[in-house]
């Protein structure tokens, strides 16, 4: 069977599970009034089943198509189903004529293979996770639905053969996020987060169509391989000499990303999009949804290696973004937020990966953060149901042995992220800083500010832990009484994600591991392709004169990483009140952080309020003097003009018509009198008239 | 001396009832008056009638006065039908406050 020609199947099946979700769920899991705990209906099974199995059915399928790519000898594989923007003829830049259309198309290649498999294997594996972990709540089958749908868009997304296609992708995983952002929507706050994903994101979706618009005018195409060819075809240059119309083209890409992937300065959404429910934090806002953003960039790697200015903002905005954000997650006390800062902190590692060049790495990273990214929201999901709903770590702690399975994922995931060899985001971590300080145009300050963000990562990562598992129990006593570990459907996910997060590296080891031969560096072989091998090559061969270089900077990475950890030991369990000093000694910088830099109050200050309120008083004020004092003399106008017609009207027209009925009684008046309306009067005339007729016969 | 009756007597006694029916029809103001006014100039016609059918020694004459006898009785109960009618409506019989067709 050639699954390559059923990869238009790969989203179809979530879709089909979205669809019997929102169309017929409510009858499989009806509502009882009151949230009583009435044992649920055996059609609430075909849920569970249902949705998780689609999903599976699909990674499945993407496991079969990759397998037959990778036996193609050009590893790419294109399937138009349909034209679905028809053409229309227009006059590109450069005056010639070009036709405007946008096929329903897909395309695999080494860089979407990688994108399917990531979003369909964890998307199943948080899909069962679900099953558990949202068992009791409501509108079980409006879950199922949209998180159904959310991997359809989002195998719309990677699997789009045109950036028209991918946008419709783009906006419907927003929508989704947005949806289940909301879900617990009788919470205000949840549904201003939801909001305020939606709205930010918008801002970058606009940057996004922006740059399609400009690519669609200077290059006269949206596919992904007619624009590689023209940007390889020599006929655009690299924009080294100042920022040309590639650059700004590439700039207002990125802006699309940093909305999607929550880069500064439109990252603030993703913290709040953690009032969703965990499993969502999980899927969408750690593992696939936000990184769409790099992978777009990765996609559009043509277009970045012709604009070193941009690229150049890409690793800035980037750099900045992780240190930010790592600063923010080293003093917030909700655990999920930690989390939420962590990614963004990541998602900024992936850029500055994809800026200086390194965009295998950057997907590289994008893959095992993936796994250990979604392992730790999992597991703080499970920390969450086992404590009934408590988010806060400072009414947390000890629940390493009352909690042993969810410990264990969360205690592997912990190492992972803050970069201990062996586990995965070692591998990709450690090659991200490794290209940053060797590629061209990469940097040492901007490596130094990664490898402190490096460092403040394991110590926030191993904060939580220490808060969350170790030390005294600060629960509250009603919930202290019923901590229970979670149930197998939720556990053996955590395990499957832990396994993930310890293998996932080892096809990415570095290159001076040599004893491991060229088949721990497959990752980088299979995206070859996809991403320009010369390129790739090039930066390889840089690296590989400096290898004594290397070991110091993965001792120094690693040593940082034990630091990070050893820190946080001390400050949270072996003299806890270090911390509160330490908050206290930093003063106002500690406050800075806790409150998150005050950019949320900055953007209140100068946008919500700003320019939304000061621009609607404006309005208000525009509106009572101009539009009001238009309407008012409009009106004023009216009733001058109706006087005017009055008088006229009472004058002269009623004065016509008077005088005419008039001159008629006048004239009519001696006919009129004859009529006296006496019969006999009538009679008399009549008699007189006979006399008469008789006297002139008889006189004759 | 005893005069004999002639066809001249008769014509004047016509005409004097259709000069007192005619009078009584324009000046009397009750409309049963005015009827019977009206039978007055009809008998006077009729009289007329019989007098020439004597005077020729013809008989159309008195055939045509009873087809009067007859007319003028279906046009007194027709008149009379009004007048009830009338009556009823207005509660008076008076020819002068019956005056609604006028200009």
């Amino acid at each position: 069977m050639n699954f390559l020609d059923l990869i238009w199947l790969i989203p179809l099946f979530p879709l089909a599970g979205a669809a019997v979700m929102l169309f017929i769920g409510r009858w499989l899991d009806p509502q009882h009034a009151g949230g009583d705990h009435r044992p649920s209906p055996p059609s609430k099974a075909v849920i569970s089943l249902l949705c998780p199995g689609t999903v599976l059915v699909s990674f499945l399928l993407s496991l079969a198509a990759t397998v037959q790519l990778s036996a193609l000898p050009e590893k790419i594989h294109q399937v138009i189903q349909f034209t679905w923007l028809a053409g229309m003829p227009f006059h590109m830049a450069n005056g010639v004529q070009s036709i405007f259309q946008a096929d329903w198309g897909f395309l695999l290649d080494p860089l979407s293979a990688v994108m399917i498999l990531v979003v369909t294997g964890v998307g199943f594996v948080i899909h069962v996770y679900s099953v558990g972990y949202m068992a009791h709540d409501g509108g079980y089958y409006r879950y199922f639905g949209y998180l159904n749908l959310f991997v359809f868009f989002m195998l719309m997304l990677v699997l789009a053969n045109n950036y028209a296609l991918m946008f419709v992708g783009w906006e419907g995983v927003g929508l989704c996020s947005y949806l289940l952002i909301g879900f617990y929507f009788n919470r205000k706050s949840a549904a201003d987060a939801g909001k305020k994903a939606f709205i930010v994101n918008r801002i970058g979706d606009a940057g996004f169509l922006l740059g399609m618009f400009l690519m669609m005018n200077v290059l006269g195409s949206l596919r992904f391989l007619d624009v590689n060819k023209a940007l390889t075809s020599g006929a655009f240059t690299s924009e080294t000499a100042g920022f040309g119309v590639l650059s700004a083209m590439a700039l207002l890409l990125f802006i699309g990303a940093t909305g999607k992937s929550a880069q500064f300065p439109l990252y603030v959404w993703l913290p709040d999009a953690m009032e969703g429910p965990t499993p969502v934090s999980a899927l969408i806002h750690a593992a696939t949804m936000v990184t769409a953003g790099v992978y777009m960039v990765a996609r559009s790697n043509a277009l970045y290696r012709l604009t070193p200015e941009t690229s150049m903002i890409v690793v800035a905005v980037g750099c900045f973004t992780a240190f930010l954000a790592a600063t923010i997650a080293l003093v917030q006390n909700d655990i999920k937020r930690v989390l939420a800062y962590s990614t963004v902190s990541q998602l900024g590692y992936m850029f500055m990966a994809a800026g200086v060049g390194a965009y295998w790495v950057a997907i590289f990273h994008l893959y095992t953060h993936a796994f250990f990214k979604a392992l730790l929201f999992l597991g703080s999901g499970s920390v969450i149901h086992a404590l009934s709903g408590e988010q806060d770590m400072r009414k947390m702690g000890g629940l390493k042995d009352k909690i042993p399975v969810t410990f264990r994922a969360m205690f592997i995931g912990s190492l992972a992220i803050a970069g201990i060899p062996g586990l995965a985001a070692f591998f990709s971590k450690d090659e991200i800083l490794w290209q940053i300080y060797s590629s061209p145009s990469g940097s040492k300050i901007v490596w130094a500010v990664a490898a402190l963000t490096a460092f403040m990562t394991a110590f926030y990562m191993w904060r939580l832990m220490f808060m969350t598992f170790y030390g005294a129990s600060r629960v509250d006593p009603k919930a202290a009484a019923h901590i229970h570990e979670s149930p197998k459907v939720m556990t053996v996910p955590l395990q499957v994600l832990a396994a993930g997060s310890v293998l996932a590296g080892w096809i990415g080891v570095p290159k001076i591991w040599g004893v491991f031969g060229e088949g721990f560096r497959a990752f980088e072989h299979w995206l070859a392709p996809a991403l320009g091998g010369a390129a790739v090559e090039a930066v390889g061969e840089h690296a590989a004169h400096g290898a004594s270089t290397e070991w110091l900077l993965m001792g120094t990475s690693v040593a940082l990483a034990l630091a990070g950890i050893a820190l946080a030991r001390y400050l949270y369990i072996v003299k806890p009140a270090a911390a509160d000093e330490l908050a206290r000694a930093s003063g106002p910088l500690y406050d800075w952080a806790l409150h998150k830099w005050r950019v949320d109050e900055a953007y209140d200050f100068l946008f919500v309020n700003g320019l939304a309120k000061g621009g609607g008083t404006a309005l208000g004020v525009f509106d009572s003097r101009v539009v009001d004092g238009g309407v008012n003399g409009a009106g004023w106008l009216t009733r001058f003009t109706s006087r005017v017609s009055v008088w006229w009207d009472t004058w002269i027209v009623d004065g016509a018509v008077r005088l005419t009925s008039f001159l008629v009684k006048m004239s009519s008046y001696p006919v009129r009198t004859l009529q006296t309306g006496f019969v006999q009067s009538y009679a008399l005339v009549f008699v007189m008239g006979v006399a008469l007729i008789l006297g002139y016969l008889v006189m004759r | 001396m005893l005069y004999p009756i002639t066809t001249t007597h008769y014509m004047i006694l016509s005409a004097a009832l259709l000069l007192i029916g005619t009078l009584g029809v324009l000046t009397r103001r009750n409309i049963v008056i005015i009827l019977m006014s009206i039978e007055l100039i009809l008998n006077a016609v009729n009289i007329n009638l019989i007098a020439f059918s004597r005077h020729f020694g013809h008989v159309t004459g008195q055939v045509f006065a009873i087809f009067v006898i007859t007319v003028a009785v279906a046009e007194a109960a027709v008149g009379l039908g009004v007048l009830i009618a009338l009556f009823r409506n207005k509660e008076t019989v008076q020819a002068d406050e019956i005056e609604l067709l006028k200009w």
